[in-house]
């Protein structure tokens, strides 16, 4: 078994094709399916991890404090996101439960987790990727939880329930409203950079 | 910005290309790092990230299979059974997924009418359809619309996760009309019916192969075979082009 470094196959048509050396922001499509086979992703790299840390940083504030307000004839009533998932499994039904909360909170947290010991520099200046221990291990965690990480959905499942909600009652939007919109930006950039490529980055040692 | 690969092949005439496949050529790529690997065995770990080899993903068809016909299942109490129960003071009052729909539209909010509507009733039926066109044709083998296929794969990766749309909307009203006495939202079952065929189609499309869709019996049987030795000493030329 040996490695045919010149060669490059299709990952969703098995099309096999000339490597080409891509300069800085190029992609690679396949002719035949026209699937993305390869992409200079340098410099992308530079803005990943200051990116991720704000990611995380916004997100602590986006689960810390109430999304929404309502009043209702002098009641009020107001949640965070892990409030709704509590009531949902105090109701029973904790498998909903269980999906708002690792589609929301639990599979974009680890992303942004992992994304972050993967890019921050090692104290090693040669190698400043390195051979960090479960590097293979964690970029295939990645690509596992990419499809499964559901901020952006969960936004307009947001502004949906509010508009519902605003026929009968006096709606005020909480700080964390306008984090998750902060938030869905952010994590567009950050989880739509495929983990596969830091395997290229790793080898170019950058 | 985007470069284009011409790929290592024949091409007899303009519009009939065989193209060399990883499997053609006797090759396994590995969909963790993409390294491509001669001479080595299905089952066997990648040389760089030691991820397992495979020609396809194992067993693609039958599984996507089953959760296709699972979520076909959960389909029907998904839409008849109630998502939602708002009970105040005077009156319970349930809601099923299309009920929410016509509620909007009724009360003059077309916009999130058509996309409730959009993200909870066609995605998940336009999800289910096209993985049974998927499915079905990549069975037979069929050299029927190969790219309009890969692009409905493509397509259904991309918008089926919006489907988890309603979910989420039941979980906020659940954790904010809780005024008790009152007003009181609670989920109805029809949310984890629902739930589930938005999660067991995802799969479904996560487990089939897209290369399913390109492996016809022609494209094995005609395709000239090449030895890499005479590729890369011909050094065929790639293209590349900017757009
Ligand atoms: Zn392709
Ligand atoms: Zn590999």
């Amino acid at each position: 078994m040996h490695e045919i470094s010149d060669l490059i196959a299709c990952e969703q048509c098995d099309a096999v094709f000339q490597k080409l050396s891509l300069a800085n922001g190029e992609i690679a499509r396949c002719t035949r399916c026209g699937a993305e086979m390869d992409r200079n992703a340098q410099q992308r790299r530079n803005h990943l991890l200051p990116l991720t840390i704000a990611s995380l940083i916004i997100f602590v504030i986006a689960n810390t404090f109430p999304i929404v307000e309502m009043e209702l004839q002098g009641l009020h009533s107001q949640t965070t996101l892990i409030g709704a998932v509590l009531s949902l499994a105090t109701e029973g039904i904790s498998i909903v439960a269980l999906l708002v909360l690792a589609t929301t909170i639990l599979f974009p947290f680890m992303q942004m987790l992992i994304l972050f010991y993967l890019l921050v520099p090692s104290r090693n200046p040669d190698n400043p990727l390195g051979h960090r221990p479960g590097f293979s291990l964690l970029i295939r965690v990645m690509q596992m939880l990419r499809p499964w990480g559901m901020v952006e959905v969960f936004l307009l499942g947001v502004l949906v329930a509010l508009i519902k909600l605003s026929n009968m009652a006096t709606i005020i939007p909480g700080i964390a409203l306008w984090a998750f919109c902060m938030l869905t930006v952010m994590l567009t950039v950050v989880v739509s950079f495929n983990p596969r490529y830091l395997w290229q980055l790793e080898e170019s040692g950058q | 910005m985007l470069k284009t690969y011409r790929n290592i092949a024949t091409q007899d005439t303009a519009d009939n290309m065989h193209f060399n496949t990883a499997t053609s050529m006797g090759l396994l790529s590995c969909h963790q790092c993409g390294k491509l690997w001669k001479g080595a065995e299905q089952g066997e770990r990648c040389g760089h990230c030691n991820a397992t080899l495979h020609m396809r993903k194992p067993d693609s068809i039958n599984r996507t299979w089953a959760l296709l016909i699972a979520a076909c299942i959960m389909y029907i109490p998904a839409n008849m059974m109630p998502v939602m129960i708002t009970s105040t003071f005077f009156e319970s009052h349930q809601d099923t997924i299309l009920s929410g729909i016509i509620f909007f539209w009724v009360s003059g909010e077309w916009g999130l009418a058509a996309v409730v509507f959009i993200a909870s009733f066609l995605v998940p039926l336009l999800k289910l359809a096209s993985l049974f066109i998927l499915v079905i044709s990549a069975q037979q083998k069929s050299p029927w619309r190969q790219l309009e296929r890969a692009k409905l794969y493509r397509m259904i990766e991309l918008i089926g996760r919006w489907s988890m749309l309603d979910v989420f909307v039941v979980s906020l009203l659940v954790g904010l009309v809780q005024l008790q006495g009152f007003a009181q939202i609670t989920a109805g079952i029809g949310i984890v019916a629902f739930g589930a065929v938005v999660v067991l189609t995802m799969l479904a499309s996560i487990s089939f192969d897209p290369r399913l869709i390109w492996d016809t019996e022609t494209s094995h049987n005609d395709a000239p075979q090449i030895a890499i030795s005479e590729i890369t000493s011909t050094g065929i030329a790639a293209a590349q082009e900017s757009t």
